[in-house]
């Protein structure tokens, strides 16, 4: 690449001479690095485009959202008669609220969310510091065995999970719906990953000094990892949050219900009360919204990451 | 690697640093498994053992109203499967799902990441338009998009009205238009996944190989062809893959938005099984419709690893 520089200078006119038209009032010379006059007018057809799909992109969140501050008697009329009545109102989400089923979906979920990413942090780290970090005979054998666990997605597992949970009783609890999340291979592997690139500099010297592996992992190498581990939580906590198939199966009994089982009832029991289902759909999506506007990049990187390495 | 035939009843090993390492190997076997024990045993319970159960049970009629695998039955249920029109329909919904939503899934990401990264501003925009949707629950997915594909007055078939569609047909009760209306909702749902794994493939192109190819008079376009592209094709690979996977795996959309229907124009395989296991308490015959499924998975997992190694090959 580093040929280019030199041949690139001594053509440098020509680019210049094709410009034409509108463009050319631009004072290329000021900004040699910058995108010519074609990059320019790229950069505005990109923009447009974008803002375009973008906006479209947020047509049925925004319609939702519309919906729901619209009184359920002109949700019921149809789509104009949303677009018409600017009568904003709360009364759905004060109605939502007041019913009390919204905080029994939101405990079960926050529950069920905040003990598997605990336990998915916890037992997933320490299995990426064994992989990383020790040497002992089969340590190849587990990795592949590992590996081969990503290609079995969970909610083909379905029918033999809820045998399993039905076999010793744990239907209804929800131990049903934390336990086989637990063994999440996609942390283990970032985790170890991160653990990879660490210097091992601090953990020898700790090593030399006396303490265990228990305690170089809990005050060196956990300590370091902070950034993963917030990544991993919240990518954990998003899909466990989110997940349908297995609570929709696991839990019968309506007091255990999770937000996606609670919402997945809403549109038979509500009936016509249009603005009261969507704003049970926009209560429902409320928490990661929030979580997205603390944890902007964390979430980005998080999802990003997760999937390039799986 | 002989580590076990050296007895340690050699003091006068000339190697000491040898010897020495091996005890420390020695020493870490115990503390690594206690480490591993707690993933692995949960591995084993909810991954291992749910695959093999999975696998015995499709040989038994299994039931949920009785204890036990049943009575065995041999290749019986993936007869009755194989040769179940239903079966064929759900897996052919399963496989048109997948294609319809795979293309523009991965063409649409490519082109917003594509673009946002040219744009370099307001960000938060499209990160907000684009990403927010794949991070929220499926069920409220749904209670969005029912609600827009609402018959009559719903928001999609009074556009269809205004633009001067005579009749417009209910999106999700016309058996042609369920399965689309469904991988509509996908598309708009999941793309941000997508969207995230292309822009950090391009974060990590070197800017100044752009700068170079405009300096030397090469258009955006060619830019785009002749460095986007073929330095994203391990990526493209990943995202296609990944994909493929999520969209064989369907279940949450088209259970919460049709049911599978109208009739069982949307059924996909995983509404099925779940059908069979649950509704109709045949878990053997469910767990042979998974089994079914997984190994259609598998067949693409080896078909990407297949790619992935041929690339190797002929960048290596």
């Amino acid at each position: 690449m580093a040929s280019q520089q030199p041949a690139g200078a001594s053509v440098r006119d020509t680019p210049r001479k094709h410009r034409t038209g509108v463009s050319a009032a631009a004072p290329a010379a000021q900004a040699p690095a910058k995108p010519g006059s074609s990059g320019r007018s790229f950069t505005v057809v990109s923009w447009t485009l974008l803002v375009l799909f973008a906006v479209l992109w947020l047509i049925p969140s925004l319609w939702a959202v519309k919906t729901s501050l619209t009184p359920n008697g002109s949700s019921a009329l149809g789509a104009s008669a949303i677009l018409r009545n600017w009568n904003l109102t709360l009364g759905s989400y004060t109605t939502l609220l007041a019913s009390g089923d919204i905080w029994r979906w939101y405990m079960a979920s926050a529950i069920t969310s905040v003990v598997t990413v605990a336990l998915v942090v916890l037992f997933g780290s320490m299995a990426a510091y064994a992989l990383s970090r020790l040497r002992f005979p089969g340590r190849r054998l587990v990795f592949g065995a590992l590996i081969l666990g990503i290609m079995i997605p969970p909610q083909v597992l379905i029918v033999p999970v809820f045998q399993e949970l039905n076999a010793v009783h744990l239907l209804n609890t929800f131990w049903a719906v934390i336990l086989p999340q637990v063994p999440s291979v996609i942390a283990v592997f970032v985790f170890k990953q991160f653990f990879d690139g660490l210097p091992r500099d601090f953990e020898e010297s700790a090593r030399l000094d006396g303490a265990g592996f228990w305690r170089t992992y809990r005050s060196i190498v956990l300590p370091l990892s902070r950034p993963v581990v917030a990544a991993m939580a919240i990518v954990t906590f998003v899909g466990v949050w989110n997940n349908l198939i297995l609570p929709l199966f696991v839990l019968s009994n309506p007091k255990l219900m999770t937000i996606p089982v609670g919402l997945a009832t809403v549109q038979g029991s509500f009936g016509q009360r249009l603005s009261d289902i969507q704003a049970s759909s926009i209560l429902g999506a409320l928490p990661l919204v929030i979580l997205f506007l603390i944890f902007q990049r964390r979430i980005v990187e998080g999802f990003a990451g997760s999937g390039l390495k799986g | 690697m002989s580590t076990a035939t050296l007895s340690p009843a050699h003091p006068t090993t000339p190697a000491p640093t040898r010897a020495s390492r091996e005890e420390r190997r020695r020493g870490e076997t115990r503390p690594a498994w206690l480490f591993l024990a707690p993933f692995v045993i949960f591995y084993l319970l909810f991954l291992v053992w749910p695959v093999i159960y999975m696998f015995i049970a499709s040989l038994f009629n299994t039931s949920l109203v009785r204890t036990g695998f049943g009575t065995f039955t041999g290749l019986r249920n993936y007869a009755e499967m194989l040769t179940l029109p239903l079966f064929w329909q759900s897996l052919g919904h399963t496989l048109v799902f997948t294609l319809i939503t795979t293309i523009p899934l991965v063409i649409l990401a490519f082109v917003f990441a594509v673009l946002a990264n040219r744009v370099l501003r307001a960000q938060w925009l499209f990160r907000l338009a684009f990403f927010v949707p794949f991070i929220l629950p499926s069920a409220a997915i749904a209670l969005i998009w029912s609600f827009i594909y609402s018959p009559t007055t719903g928001l999609w078939n009074s556009f269809e009205a205004a633009i001067g569609i005579a009749k417009p047909s209910p999106v999700l009760a016309t058996p042609s238009l369920a399965l689309l209306g469904v991988a509509i909702t996908t598309i708009w749902w999941t793309i941000g996944f997508n969207f995230v794994l292309y822009l950090a493939a391009l974060q990590d192109i070197p800017r100044e190989l752009y700068e170079a190819a405009s300096v030397d008079g090469a258009s955006q376009w060619q830019q785009i062809r002749s460095i986007t592209i073929p330095l994203l094709n391990r990526t493209t690979t990943l995202v296609v893959l990944l994909q493929i996977i999520a969209s064989l795996k369907i279940f949450d959309q088209v259970y919460l938005m049709t049911a599978g229907g109208p009739g069982n124009s949307s059924q996909v395989v995983l509404t099925l099984v779940a059908d069979t296991a649950f509704t109709n308490y045949r878990m053997g015959a469910g767990s042979t419709a998974s089994v079914l499924l997984l190994i259609v998975i598998l067949i693409v997992t080896g078909i990407r690893e297949l790619i992935e190694r041929l690339q190797q090959r002929r960048e290596g």
